[in-house]
């Protein structure tokens, strides 16, 4: 069964003079293990794909399923179970909650699912711990450094039984070398199994990915073919 | 780069004489290639050898005779724009070309040629990451040299992608004057002007 699956999905804002199409006839299928980068220009519709892949916002049109479960046979309350045990969110700008330790901004969301607290705790201290944080939980977010912000993120994306992870430029402005981490967490997110999304401008992120989805205008224009093995690489000329 | 290939697609324009072939091909690339007139005729006549060209007259080949493309021509052409160039050193300049001739040549979408490179240029990137992904931690000279390939790579996306904006931004002033007569805007497209704000900042990229 496919993670995540956009079957003919539109969105458009405004009416009349003021249309804008964000998103035209979007098909698109991720399979769980398989991280698909979404690249385009400003204005593309790649952040509009990514909140609707996340029943953050409601098609205009189409179909958009979650492991198998389309998000309009949901009510509200479900859908927004569904996002705290399901699906995992990663922005640019981290959006931890200054009030909260490292380990409480993880433990939220299985908090808020009604998870005990102790359960809660263990499950947010195993996540920070395959993070490489597990030192770093009780310190706030103004106490550590972009990239262990940006990893307890990530913690709190994967936090509990998550299948679907979605983020948004996650390298924010990180330097390259904690961008090349921050992917490399999310590779091996789904390595394990959960199907990721990533949207972003830039290709060395976005070649951390199985499969390149290229947007303009609202249209899936393009992509790459699945990646294959590097020996290629090593077999070419040595003067490359 | 390939003159030869810069040949077909001046002539994919209409016919022209080899020296006008000349100023046309050093003027479209910004002086940056000066181009003997010897090599033309040389380019010339294998062209039309190779069926891609023919010409109007007999003889040899000289001033008073005009060349014109070939349908197995036009062929060998649109393949050539949509081939991947070899990225072995230095590799932008073929891809500028490639970008700078698919501008101008007739019936050819540029951004279509665009993002046939940049769909190419991710997929190498992909294969190279995989390739530092896959590398222990401690192989540090395999991850610096994937390092440097994927920032060479990554510099001629970013080309590709302000040059495709360009592009779109000089389409979309050039529309309104151009859009009550579309038979101007066709020759102009045909004649293959160049463009001096494409050109300009096509030289300062470089």
């Amino acid at each position: 069964m496919s993670a995540l699956q956009l079957i003919h999905v539109s969105k458009t804002y405004g009416r009349g003079a003021t249309e804008v199409h964000a998103l035209l006839e979007i098909d698109l299928t991720v399979e769980p293990g398989e991280l698909v980068a979404v690249m385009g220009p400003s204005g593309s519709g790649k952040s509009t794909l990514l909140t609707i892949a996340g029943s953050l916002e409601e098609p205009s049109s189409g179909l958009v399923t979650v492991g198998g479960m389309p998000l309009s046979r949901l009510s509200r309350s479900e859908q927004a179970a569904l996002r705290r045990r399901s699906i995992g969110y990663v922005f640019q700008d981290f959006n931890l909650l200054a009030g909260l330790t490292a380990v409480e901004n993880v433990s939220l969301p299985l908090d808020l699912d009604g998870v005990a607290a102790r359960t809660a705790r263990a499950a947010a201290l195993a996540a920070l711990d395959r993070l490489g944080l597990a030192g770093r939980a009780d310190r706030f977010p103004d106490q550590l450094s972009g990239g262990e912000r940006q990893r307890v993120a990530i913690a709190r994306a994967v936090v509990g039984e998550r299948h679907l992870l979605l983020a948004d430029e996650p390298s924010g402005a990180l330097d390259s070398v904690n961008g090349e981490a921050v992917m490399r967490l999310v590779r091996d997110t789904c390595q394990g199994g959960v199907a990721g999304v990533v949207v972003t401008h830039d290709a060395q992120l976005a070649s951390w990915a199985d499969r390149v989805i290229f947007l303009r205008d609202g249209r899936i224009v393009d992509q790459t073919a699945r990646v294959q093995g590097p020996e290629s690489l090593l077999d070419a000329d040595p003067a490359r | 780069m390939s003159v030869r290939h810069a040949l077909l697609a001046l002539l994919s324009e209409g016919p022209k004489y080899g020296l006008q072939l000349r100023q046309e091909f050093e003027a479209r690339t910004g002086d940056v290639w000066p181009l003997n007139v010897g090599q033309v005729y040389t380019t010339l006549q294998r062209l039309e050898r190779d069926g891609l060209i023919r010409s109007d007259g007999e003889g040899e080949v000289g001033p008073q005779k005009s060349f014109r493309l070939t349908a197995a021509g036009g062929v060998e052409l649109d393949g050539w724009l949509r081939t991947p160039p070899d990225l072995s050193s230095p590799p932008r300049d073929e891809l500028v070309i490639k970008v700078l001739v698919a501008s101008g040549v007739p019936g050819v979408d540029v951004h279509d040629v665009v993002q046939t490179h940049r769909r190419h240029i991710v997929q190498l990137m992909q294969e190279w990451t995989r390739l530092k992904r896959d590398s222990s931690a401690d192989e540090l000279s395999l991850a610096l040299v994937v390092d440097a390939e994927l920032f060479r790579l990554d510099s001629v996306i970013r080309w590709l992608d302000a040059a495709d904006a360009r592009l779109r931004r000089a389409a979309s002033t050039r529309a309104p004057s151009a859009a009550p007569n579309d038979s101007v805007a066709a020759s102009q497209l045909a004649s293959g002007a160049p463009d001096p704000t494409v050109a300009r900042e096509t030289e300062i990229s470089r």
